[in-house]
């Protein structure tokens, strides 16, 4: 009686997608060297290495921001981390983990802040944001000015920090990048049905006992630590786009959110090392807009490819559905203009079942012909047997469904799940059928 | 005030306030157990306020709540909420059956997952509304009152004392709604206490045994047979409910 889960088609897919990715990554090495001239020296091993985890990481987490509808805040935040990795310049050197940990530290505080106007001004959100996005950047390049102008500062590349740039990581770099990553994603597996449930209904987990606030600063603190784990890689202005990307791809593909979050995290390494090594072949080009180009080419493949959401399905759906509406409409005003007219089988004269169903009448009768359920006389449309047939059954669901609709309560009928043109016959169990159709021959309803 | 076992909740002097202007002023409700009870009162005359500020999900500028004599931190398993259901995003990817075992998520507690047990207990309440053929359908793909079903099983696998459901009636098909009544009776039946927000005056006589009328004051709270009288109900919504609806619907309220 209980459906069993089977292994539905929206898991089979995603599995299908992630072998395939798999399968063009190894594709990639050999011909990257082959075509583009590409060596896997150490240096590009590493970066890819680094764009990859740190894609996982963004993919995964970004998953969260995308569906609290929070991917502007990503954006002022990682424009917010950029005054605290000069501070943290000025008073530390150019210490990677003292710039990560500066920059953790403004980005942090932007948030705070936009919370604090948020609860003391009427100042909008999207305004809040912008003022802590403008403000704290233009105080972070004004700053990077000023760290230029100093004479042994003036190689540090802290510029970097804006577009990103992937050939400045090194190996100890990524074990940073990897050891903080894992620490998020851990907790991230810990607290996994506490932010899902926070993030689908904060109400229902407030009056659940619990803590949605912490929960919600906590999501927010690794958002937070992912964004600053990137931003020397993608660089402050772009970084956002790291995050989101992968987890709007994500969502094309699947219905559920540890696939959609599994889904993002590959999109992410994809994204992220192939960005890091296209950039990597030549200083010039900056990592960030490089692994934003790749991750949104995956962003517009899914919009448009997915089954079920992409454009192309959901474009081929509306067709097909037209079609089903116009050949059920133009079957049943053939069927009732029959009956008025004496038999089933009466003919109705083309111009009048034009007449009536306008556009869609075509579109019905040409769908109606090819299944063989009307055939085009000299004196009209004549419905077939199988037609007849059709229309009978299809006339009778319908005044069992409007018996239903009135008659459930009464007749003690299980509630069911209603959709337009289903088979009542088919929902209903026997005991329960055979009442309804009592109430029918009754004639409860006309 | 001394707090009485029989009362399912009790709430003295409750006042919330948005800015300067009270959402709701010196509320005063005793609900005793078992009670199937309406909310009703015009547009902005904080219902959902009030329901909110007895699960503590907007902050209170004073009163105390107290379920079964205990304050909300110790009552929580009693209680089981159905929010509106406009108030979440229903293209988040997750099931029906997902959605009714978050119902079971206050009980597991921080850190376990939900695992055959949940299953079976979200099953049976999918069951109950009548979606357990929905149970792996993606929640965006449910029509309105189907997702109305779906929160109020969640609500069910709470397995709560005492339910606030708000607006489960609003925008509903003939089908939910009878689905939905029959929930009510059932869980009134088996001597739960069940708060309904509730917009349509028509329904409040047929449906629910008790009544509160709210206009950011309580007017009134009763049984439905003394207090659904036309004079209260002009107490609130001021003159106009005579003439929208007549001494009908009154005739069916009256004692």
């Amino acid at each position: 009686m209980k459906p069993q889960r089977a292994l539905g088609g929206d898991d089979r897919r995603v599995w299908l997608i992630i072998a395939a990715m798999a399968v063009v990554a190894l594709l990639f090495i050999p011909l990257s060297q082959a075509l583009l001239g590409l060596r896997f020296t150490y240096t590009v091993r590493v970066v890819a290495l680094g764009g990859s985890i740190l894609g996982v990481l963004s993919g995964a987490l970004g998953c969260f921001a995308v569906l609290r509808g929070e991917s502007l805040l990503g954006d002022a935040l990682s424009h917010a981390a950029l005054p605290g990795v000069a501070i943290a310049f000025l008073l530390a050197g150019r210490e990677l983990s003292a710039l990560l940990i500066g920059a953790g530290i403004a980005s942090w505080l932007g948030l705070r802040f936009v919370s604090a106007l948020l609860a003391t001004t009427r100042i909008k959100r999207d305004a809040a944001l912008g003022i802590v996005l403008a403000s704290w950047f233009a105080f972070g390049i004004a700053l990077l000015a000023y760290i230029q102008s100093i004479p042994d500062a003036s190689q540090a590349g802290l510029d970097h920090f804006i577009f990103g740039q992937a050939a400045a990581i090194i190996e100890s770099d990524v074990m940073l990048v990897s050891a903080v990553g894992a620490i998020a994603l851990l907790v991230l597996f810990l607290f996994w049905k506490e932010f899902k449930l926070v993030t689908f209904d904060s109400e229902f987990a407030g009056a659940n006992g619990f803590r949605v606030g912490l929960i919600n600063t906590l999501l927010s603190t690794l958002i937070v630590v992912t964004i600053v784990l990137g931003l020397q890689l993608a660089g402050v202005i772009l970084m956002v786009g790291m995050v989101i990307a992968p987890g709007i791809a994500a969502r094309q593909w699947t219905h559920k959110l540890d696939q959609m979050v599994i889904l993002a995290a590959v999109f992410g390494a994809f994204a992220g090392g192939l960005g890091a090594v296209i950039s990597a072949l030549d200083r010039d080009i900056p990592t960030g807009p490089m692994i934003i180009v790749v991750a949104f080419v995956l962003v517009l493949i899914s919009l448009t490819l997915a089954p079920g959401r992409g454009l192309i399905w959901r474009r081929l759906r509306q067709r097909q559905n037209q079609r089903a509406f116009a050949a059920r409409n133009t079957l049943r005003d053939l069927y009732r203009y029959a009956l008025a007219h004496g038999a089933a089988n009466k003919p109705a004269p083309d111009s009048f079942i034009r007449g009536v169903g306008d556009r869609s009448a075509a579109l019905g009768l040409r769908q109606l012909r090819s299944e063989g359920h009307v055939t085009l006389g000299a004196a009209g449309w004549q419905l077939s047997e199988s037609g007849i047939t059709l229309a009978r059954n299809d006339l009778r669901n319908q005044r069992l469904w409007d018996l239903y609709r009135r008659y459930a309560h009464e007749l003690g009928l299980p509630a069911m799940a209603e959709e337009r043109g289903q088979e009542i016959a088919a929902l209903l169990p026997a005991d329960a059928l055979a009442r309804l159709q009592a109430k029918l021959e009754e004639g409860a309803d006309s | 005030m001394e707090t009485r076992s029989d009362l399912a909740l009790s709430i003295d002097d409750l006042t919330v306030a948005y800015d300067e202007k009270p959402a709701i002023w010196d509320i005063d409700l005793d609900v005793p157990e078992g009670a199937l009870m309406a909310i009703v009162g015009p547009n902005g005359a904080g219902k959902s306020t009030l329901i909110k500020a007895i699960l503590n999900l907007i902050p209170r500028a004073a009163g105390t709540v107290s379920f079964y004599g205990a304050p909300y931190e110790r009552a929580r398993s009693l209680v089981g909420y159905v929010p509106q259901r406009g108030s979440v995003d229903w293209d988040f990817p997750t099931s029906a059956l997902d959605v009714v075992t978050m119902g079971l998520y206050g009980k597991l507690g921080w850190f376990r997952r939900p695992g055959a047990a949940e299953r079976e207990l979200a099953l049976a309440a999918l069951e109950q509304v009548g979606l357990v053929d929905f149970a792996d359908r993606q929640i965006s793909q449910l029509s309105g009152g189907q997702q109305q079903r779906a929160f109020l099983a969640r609500a069910l696998a709470q397995d709560a004392q005492i339910y606030f459901m708000d607006e489960p009636f609003a925008a509903v098909d003939a089908v939910t709604e009878n689905a939905i009544v029959n929930i009510l009776r059932e869980l009134n039946q088996r001597g739960k206490t069940v708060l309904v927000v509730h917009h349509d005056l028509q329904t409040v006589a047929e449906y629910f045994d008790w009544v509160t009328l709210l206009n950011v004051e309580v007017i009134a709270s009763g049984p439905t047979a003394e207090s659904f009288t036309l004079e209260n109900l002009q107490k609130t919504y001021g003159g106009r409910v005579s003439y929208l609806h007549g001494g009908q619907l009154l005739a069916a309220g009256a004692p």
